[in-house]
């Protein structure tokens, strides 16, 4: 089983990967900095909901858009964080 | 009343021609080529890499045109139309996208793509670039219309809210791609060329 | 000197009827087309409701009489419209060289695209089905089906469209370039577009609910239809029958985000203006609006903001339709410009259904049943994704 910190770096992998995030290298995203809004990646609404399907996709995970979703996507780290506690073994 | 055209941007053959002149050239697959071009024109938006070919073909004819022609300085946003035309439609990203539904028991519609599932997000994207909030419009056409093209130019221009028409053709089909994008303007600010079916199509098929 | 430009005839098939008096039955007694999937064959069937039109494409090629084999369900339901407009209309010439058709279509022949091609790659079956997939196929069968030889178009913007189709359709008869026009557009079901709106969220699972502060999302729908146009001159000529002037209208882009509308409504308020100054009236002279409402929180909102900049504390009775038809995505503009004219015509205003609670940060309500009154101009609005923002305005004759 891979630790948090191996996850997290898995993630962002994953996140420049299917959000087109080009210009943006692995080693750039800090693990608990926002990635939404100003100072954070910059991510849009249409970001979050691929993101969903990211987790689905990869981590058999289904997240309903709903009040929790803003703190789940907070940052990589709690991102991270709600899949090492919900992923299926 | 006489328009003029008087910047054009043609993208094909892995060529960038701005005004007859090559600005860029390089041999490789769509992608590479307009991400190289987005890098040798120091464009600086994160988004484009978010964009499908489509968009992202329109976006870099319309980012040069814009440094060219200085429009948004001589201009409002709000006075400044965008007509777009192709023969594609969205079918290159449609395929894309068919691809993420196809397999029933795997099946991840991607809201991304979809997004880009319509011809006309092209304007879209040009238009939040630039806050351009003028009159915009796409056809589907069988092929280059310019006769289209000129009459929905000079209508927009013959009204008293747009001064300038920001009009042509994008076309994306896997790695065939075309596009022909110019400013239709009321006054002449350069040795331009008149607005005209003709001038329209010599442009087109000469480059 | 620009001519006027005046509607003489109208078709429409949507999930409330076959045609125009159809739909204005069901408009009339409230009976809306919003129901459980039973045709598109999707796995989302017992999840999403839609307006669906209850008719295989076997059966609306009987309608229009002709062989199902040949056409998309996009184009024969284009056909079964167009030609309802041209009946009514009482069009003689259409191969005359100042007829045009001006049609519109987002889905266009993927509703038998996505079926038909897995078996393509797989080498299963022929490739005779990607001829129809573009979005000038549905136009060129419906011109075709019609005999209109000239000046045939395609618009694609979206959910603003056909909306768009009616203006250049307008616009070119103005110009003199036409003396007749048939715009409008024409949009399916499909896996390709329920599965996308669903990726992204907007879809609610039960009836929408436009203009409720509980909305949550908007129901697919399909359905044609379209206008036929033409020049004062060329009404006079032929002594023919008006049944509204096409009195202004608008469009302007948003300029925020690809499929969201900005928080100020920038798109939506700049086409109305437009599309006022167009008609030479004042917003108070507006009757009626038939809104784009689709019921997803986004829309209803920023559309709600655009409407109290543009009419102040007066805003007049408004209404979405789509709480009857789904939304018909490239149709929706066409669709409920034939609802506006009805409405106009039968001095009635058109309830919002499903409606408890306005949106809090508006406290605007709309028309909640059938309200009777004289109506002189009917405003109706389709913003499309892209930031495409349309409005027309019907004036009574």
């Amino acid at each position: 089983m891979e630790t948090l910190q191996q996850l997290e770096e898995k993630l962002k992998i994953q996140l420049i990967q299917q959000l087109n995030l080009a210009e943006i290298k692995p080693e750039n995203i800090v693990s608990d900095a926002p990635l939404f809004g100003d100072g954070g990646l910059g991510l849009d609404s249409i970001d979050a909901l691929e993101i969903i399907v990211l987790i689905e996709k990869n981590y058999g995970l289904k997240i309903v858009n709903s009040e929790k979703v803003k703190e789940i996507f907070y940052s990589v780290r709690t991102l991270a964080d709600h899949i090492y506690q919900n992923q299926k073994p | 009343m006489k328009n003029f055209i008087s910047r054009y941007c043609i993208v094909r053959d892995s060529k960038i021609n701005l005004n007859g002149k090559i600005i860029f050239e390089q041999e490789t697959d769509l992608n590479s080529f307009l991400i190289n071009a987005y890098r040798k024109f120091n464009i600086n938006y994160a988004k484009f890499f978010k964009m499908d070919l489509l968009c992202k073909l329109a976006f870099i004819g319309s980012e040069i045109l814009v440094k060219e022609t200085g429009m948004l300085s001589k201009y409002k946003g709000n006075e400044i139309a965008l007509v777009l035309s192709n023969r594609a439609s969205s079918l290159d990203t449609d395929r894309n996208y068919l691809k993420t539904i196809e397999n029933k028991e795997n099946y991840f519609p991607s809201p991304s793509v979809f997004v880009y599932t319509l011809p006309n997000i092209m304007i879209g994207e040009i238009s939040i670039r630039n806050k351009i909030t003028g009159e915009n419009a796409f056809f589907v056409s069988e092929k280059f219309d310019p006769e289209l093209l000129f009459n929905y130019a000079n209508s927009l221009l013959a009204s008293d809210k747009t001064n300038c028409v920001l009009t042509g053709w994008t076309d994306v089909d896997k790695e065939n791609y075309d596009a022909f994008i110019y400013l239709v303007e009321k006054t002449n600010p350069y040795p331009g060329t008149e607005h005209d079916k003709n001038q329209i199509s010599a442009l087109y098929y000469k480059g | 000197m620009p001519q006027k430009v005046f509607v003489t005839g109208m078709g429409i098939i949507s999930a409330i009827g076959n045609n125009t008096s159809q739909n204005l039955k069901s408009l009339l007694e409230t009976v809306p087309g919003i129901s459980d999937i039973e045709i598109l064959e999707t796995v989302h069937k017992k999840k999403f409701k839609a307006g669906e039109i209850k008719y295989s494409n076997r059966q609306l090629a009987e309608l229009a009489n002709c062989n199902a084999e040949n056409f998309t369900r996009t184009a024969l339901l284009g056909m079964i419209a167009a030609k309802e407009a041209a009946n009514h209309a009482k069009i003689k010439d259409f191969s005359d060289d100042k007829m045009g058709f001006i049609s519109s279509t987002t889905v266009a022949g993927m509703c038998l695209t996505e079926l038909k091609y897995p078996d393509f790659l797989h080498s299963k079956i022929n490739g005779s089905f990607i001829e129809l997939n573009d979005c000038g196929d549905s136009t060129e069968c419906i011109a075709d089906f019609l005999g209109i030889k000239n000046n045939i178009t395609t618009i694609s913007t979206a959910c603003s469209s056909s909306a768009n189709a009616i203006m250049h359709a307008s616009r070119l008869i103005r110009m003199g370039k036409l003396n007749r026009a048939i715009a409008g557009g024409t949009d399916v079901l499909s896996k390709f577009t329920l599965n996308g709106f669903h990726s992204l969220q907007i879809l609610d699972e039960n009836w929408c609910r436009p203009f409720d502060e509980n909305r949550k999302g908007l129901n697919l729908g399909e359905g044609a239809a379209y206008l036929v146009l033409e020049s004062e001159e060329e009404i006079n000529k032929n002594v023919k029958k008006v049944i509204c002037e096409i009195k202004g209208c608008g469009n302007a882009n948003d300029a925020y985000h690809q499929t969201a509308s900005s928080p100020e409504g920038t798109g939506a308020f700049l086409a109305m203006q437009a599309a006022i100054q167009t008609a030479g009236i004042k917003p108070e002279e507006i009757n009626y609006i038939n809104a784009h409402g689709t019921g997803t929180s986004n829309n209803d909102l920023t559309e709600g903001v655009a409407l109290k900049k543009i009419f102040g504390k007066n805003i007049p009775a408004f209404s979405s339709t789509k709480s009857y038809t789904g939304h018909t995505l490239a149709a929706a503009g066409a669709v409920e410009a034939v609802f506006s004219i009805l409405a106009l015509n039968n001095g009635m205003v058109i309830p919002n259904l499903n409606f408890s609670d306005p949106v809090s940060e508006l406290g605007i309500v709309p028309e909640k049943k059938i309200t009777r009154q004289d109506l002189k101009y009917v405003l109706s609005n389709s913003f499309g994704f892209g930031g495409n923002c349309s409005s027309l305005i019907f004036g009574k004759v």
